[in-house]
């Protein structure tokens, strides 16, 4: 690693899918960067210390805690948010589902919530219920009462297999 | 019990709702689209230009005096832009103090954005760093030195209450912040004479709101104006442009407050804290904005908590089981300071009045004791005092119920008020205007299938198996009236504004003062304008949050959007709708009386034939103002304010069932199921109100089963994280069934009443009384919330 006499760091990373490049201090957590450095403020902060899920990204693919990671520990990695799933239309189904059955109120909660249900989907498959909420035992909502959370992604999983996906 | 004298009751007949092409139908929320793609706009996530980032040092200590504070390192500090101490801005800020002047004898010492000598709780703001980033000001925070003498610490009741027990305030001659007693009926009298009396001593713990976006706020104070901004995560805006403005000394006028999207709020984010009137200072003091974000360790140690009440409670029955009295003692700690402008007294208030509410009784006596103690403010989250009250009463009922030997159903059905006895008024002279407890028993019943629940419990009791069904009746108070802080000299709005008008395309924007934190105020408003003007749902935009722009109210706090923000809009509509009946009147040559709004468009009454398009009517009123006939008075602009008038408060009902299993070994309990009949008057939108209930209930298990704020008897806070202090999650929870009666108040055309609070009100009562019902073979018993595995084990004497 390369540390400059700043004490700021070179960063080369995709996120979103678009090649990115930064100097960044070490200390920058993942979660930081994305909503300070490149103002992808969907990725939410709730305790910094990965309890609370709002700040779940995919990294490489997988839902990772944005909050644990240091930004210069992603060299070369493939980071996706909310606003890259939303662009893409990977989880327009989710979103709908969502919507049509309220299962969001304030919504600080909601983007690790998609990032979440969408990893799950990408497995295939229609989870029941009792898997949905084991899924989703890391992110907490104050608002919903999860129950709706819980429907929507089963809706989801059903629509998305219904259309063969 | 006595029939109410007459109330001042608006004079209308309108029972029936109107079309409710929109309202009454579970339509999903328009703004939550935009939430979830991505695009929410916190305060969180808000960057002004040149915006610096404050982070404040806080006190190790519960109590302790300041002997010195030396800043000069942290000044020096890469990125520092200034270092500010409790003097620097009681320069500039009034101090404020937490009484309302209805509360007699209420006392509370003064407060200021920072100490000047003394701190009283571990986790307050002592010195604040502004910097250019958030990181930067941490690292100036580990440079500021503060000596400090610790001080003895008030860290539980009794310590607080005894005779020798040092003062909160030197100049208090004890640490009682305010004792009430609320009496009805010879309350002695009846209990020498009851055939049973039974009685409970009970415990609830400390806890705290948990909102995920933390506290939030940007001050931007431009000196060129002598004017301020603020961006600010909060329920009540125009309650903090008000207290920016007077303790600042900034002009009302000048002060804007905006709230934008909010991470949830429950009560917490309507109250002043420390940090938030500093910040306001430091952006003066720095000529730029600056921007506060609590992290969530700050959140456990400078929000707001809440409980936190030891009970005494006894029931005198007849030998029928029928209520004859309550009697009650609640002690409530509060922390160092009586919150402002709300005071911490509210929630004791309301658990000595809301005990007993359900039922009928003659002689009632609540006694409340409010206490300082060294440790964070409690004040008002969400359910204020009803949770206590219904856990109290709903304890004691099932005590009888099993004294005398009724099931649990059979002595609330013999005690409830009946739904046919209306108006009335409880034992502590709440005015009911129309409840339906026995309705909702009667759903509750049917709704959990209770006898076949009843007849699982006893089939498998002898597998090993402790399944337990609890119920709990509520009364919960929703839209309350000037009578509530007004009176008490508190600047808290009880009156709503909404201006309504036609854009020049014939669309509506609709700016109203009650506020947005996710329940989908935006989205009932948006319904009931739609509907009473007579337009479709889709084009009618509902702007909240920004004091510059939408009148003046009381915002969203105590179940009242929907109740007073909607009759407000309700009523602004029914207005605007009869102003463009003129216009297209005049351009029609038509009378008035013959045509109506539907849809859009201006139709005969008669015949529903359409005449011209609300777009048409908009474009000539702007545009060709020249085509109108001479005298037409083209108001396509409304405005329209409303405060309750009649009842004190819209008091709602409902019961709560809860199901779960004990295991006896471990303590652990697995809620299966939650069931909730609830009345919130005429229901707007059936899908936002049934999630507001859930989430509510949720909340009341929370509190029932996990959420504790556990202090050490130095006054630490022990479980300040998400890692130590227990909130539900998905997987604890169970799926929640809901059911509605449905008694709108003739006190508003809309008819609607509150549902946010329906569910926390009675879901730790209802939780607490199935465990016990599950525990009864054991005959162990707990009167202490939350019931943790250890509690449990301490029940049943293996722990």
């Amino acid at each position: 690693m390369n540390m400059m006499a700043s004490g700021l760091v070179p960063l080369n990373l995709t996120v979103n899918g678009a090649p990115v490049g930064r100097m960044v201090a070490p200390r920058t957590t993942l979660a930081d960067f994305l909503r300070t450095e490149l103002e992808l403020t969907a990725t939410h902060v709730g305790c910094e210390m990965g309890a609370c899920g709002a700040c779940l990204v995919l990294l490489d693919g997988a839902p990772v805690h944005s909050c644990l990671v240091f930004a210069v520990q992603l060299e070369g990695a493939q980071v996706e948010t909310v606003e890259g799933l939303v662009a893409r239309g990977a989880i327009a189904g989710l979103q709908s589902a969502f919507h049509e059955r309220n299962a969001l109120q304030c919504g600080f909660c909601t983007p690790g919530m998609l990032v979440n249900a969408h990893a799950l989907l990408e497995r295939g498959g229609v989870p029941d219920r009792a898997e949905i909420r084991d899924a989703l035992s890391g992110n907490y909502c104050r608002c919903t009462g999860y129950e709706a959370i819980v429907d929507a992604i089963e809706a989801a999983a059903r629509a998305a297999q219904g259309s063969g996906r | 019990m006595n029939a109410p004298a007459a109330f001042d009751r608006p004079r209308h007949t309108a029972d029936a709702p109107a079309p409710g092409v929109h309202v009454g139908r579970p339509l999903p929320r328009p703004n939550a689209k935009r939430l979830l793609a991505g695009r929410g706009a916190y305060v969180t996530d808000l960057k002004l230009p040149r915006m610096l980032h404050a982070a404040f040092l806080r006190s190790p200590f519960a109590h302790a005096r300041i002997t010195r504070i030396d800043v000069e390192a942290a000044r020096a500090a890469p990125g520092v832009a200034l270092v500010a101490t409790g003097e620097d801005l009681a320069r500039l800020c009034a101090p404020w103090v937490g009484t309302l002047d209805h509360f007699k004898g209420m006392k509370s010492p003064p407060q200021m954005p920072l100490p000047l000598d003394r701190v009283t709780w571990c986790g307050q703001a002592v010195v604040a760093i502004v910097a250019e980033s958030r990181a930067a000001a941490e690292d100036a925070a580990e440079l500021v030195e503060v000596d400090y003498e610790e001080l003895p610490v008030l860290a539980d009741l009794d310590t607080a209450l005894a005779a020798d027990a040092p003062r909160i305030a030197p100049d208090f001659s004890d640490n009682i912040c305010f004792r009430s007693v609320v009496e009805t009926g010879d309350v002695d009298a009846v209990f020498a004479s009851a055939a049973h009396v039974v009685d409970a001593q009970m415990t609830f713990g400390r806890h705290t709101g948990v909102t995920l976006e933390p506290r939030a706020l940007i001050a931007d104070y431009d000196a060129s104006e002598h004017s301020l901004t603020v961006h600010h995560g909060t329920q009540t805006p125009f309650q903090f442009q008000d207290l920016y403005a007077r303790h600042y000394g900034i002009p009302e006028s000048r002060v804007r407050v905006i709230a934008p999207d909010v991470g949830g709020s429950f009560g917490v984010k309507l109250h002043v804290y420390n940090e938030d009137m500093a910040v306001i200072g430091l952006s003066m003091l720095a000529g730029r904005p600056v921007k506060f974000v609590a992290d969530r360790l700050e959140a456990f140690v400078s929000d707001i908590h809440a409980r936190d009440h030891r009970v005494k409670a006894r029931a005198a029955l007849d030998a029928d089981g029928r209520l004859l009295a309550i009697q009650a003692e609640d002690e409530t700690g509060i922390g160092s300071f009586s919150t402002y402008p709300r005071t911490s007294a509210v929630e004791g208030n309301q658990v000595i009045r809301l005990i007993g509410a359900p039922y009928r009784m003659e002689a009632y006596r609540g006694d409340l004791k409010v206490v300082f103690q060294n440790k964070t403010q409690t004040s008002q989250y969400r359910a204020v005092g009803h949770p206590i009250a219904c856990a109290v009463t709903e304890h004691l009922m099932d005590r009888a119920a099993a004294r005398i030997g009724l099931d649990p159903f059979a002595i609330r059905a013999r005690n409830l008020i009946p739904d046919d006895a209306y108006p009335c008024e409880s034992a502590t002279g709440y005015k009911f205007e129309k409840l339906s407890h026995e309705g909702c028993l009667a759903k509750l019943r049917t709704l959990m299938d209770y006898d076949r629940l009843r007849a699982d419990q006893a089939a498998l009791r002898p597998r090993g198996i402790h399944r337990g069904i609890g119920i709990a009746a509520f009364v919960e108070i929703t839209n309350p009236s000037p009578a509530f802080y007004g009176i008490g000299g508190a600047r808290i709005s009880a009156q709503d504004g909404a201006v309504v008008k036609i854009t020049p395309s014939g669309e509506v924007r609709c700016l109203i003062s009650v506020t947005e934190q996710g329940q989908g105020t935006e989205t009932i408003i948006g319904q009931i304008v739609a509907d009473y003007l007579g337009v479709s749902r889709d084009i009618v935009r509902v702007i909240t949050g920004d004091t510059q722009v939408t009148p003046h109210g009381g915002a969203t706090w105590a179940c009242r959007g929907a109740g007073i923000g909607g009759e407000t809009a309700l009523q602004a509509a029914k207005k605007l709708k009869a102003n463009v009946l003129a216009v297209a009147s005049a351009i029609l040559q038509a009378r008035p009386e013959a045509l109506d709004l539907v849809d859009g468009q201006v139709v005969d009454k008669a015949g529903g034939a359409v005449r011209i398009s609300l777009a048409e009517v908009a474009r000539i009123t702007y545009f060709r103002s020249d085509t109108l006939p001479p005298g037409t008075d083209a108001q396509l602009t409304v405005a329209h304010h409303y405060a309750p008038r009649g009842y004190p408060f819209a008091f709602t009902n409902g019961v709560h069932g809860c199901h779960v299993e004990v295991d006896a070994e471990t303590g652990l309990v697995k809620i299966l199921k939650h069931f909730v009949v609830e009345d919130c008057g005429r229901v707007i939108n059936p899908l936002l109100v049934e999630e507001q209930v859930r989430g509510g209930v949720v909340q009341g298990l929370g509190a029932a089963f996990f959420e504790e704020c556990r202090y050490s008897d130095t006054g630490q806070l022990v479980n300040g994280s998400l890692a130590d202090y227990l909130v539900p999650m998905s997987c604890e929870m169970p799926d929640i069934v809901i059911d509605h009666m449905e008694t709108p108040t003739r006190d508003t055309e809309l008819g609607a009443k509150g549902c946010g609070e329906a569910g926390t009100a009675a879901a730790s009562a209802a939780a607490l009384n199935a465990v016990n019902d599950a525990l009864a073979p054991f005959d162990a018993l707990l009167t202490q919330i939350p019931m943790t595995p250890a509690r449990i084990l301490r029940a049943l004497g293996t722990f």
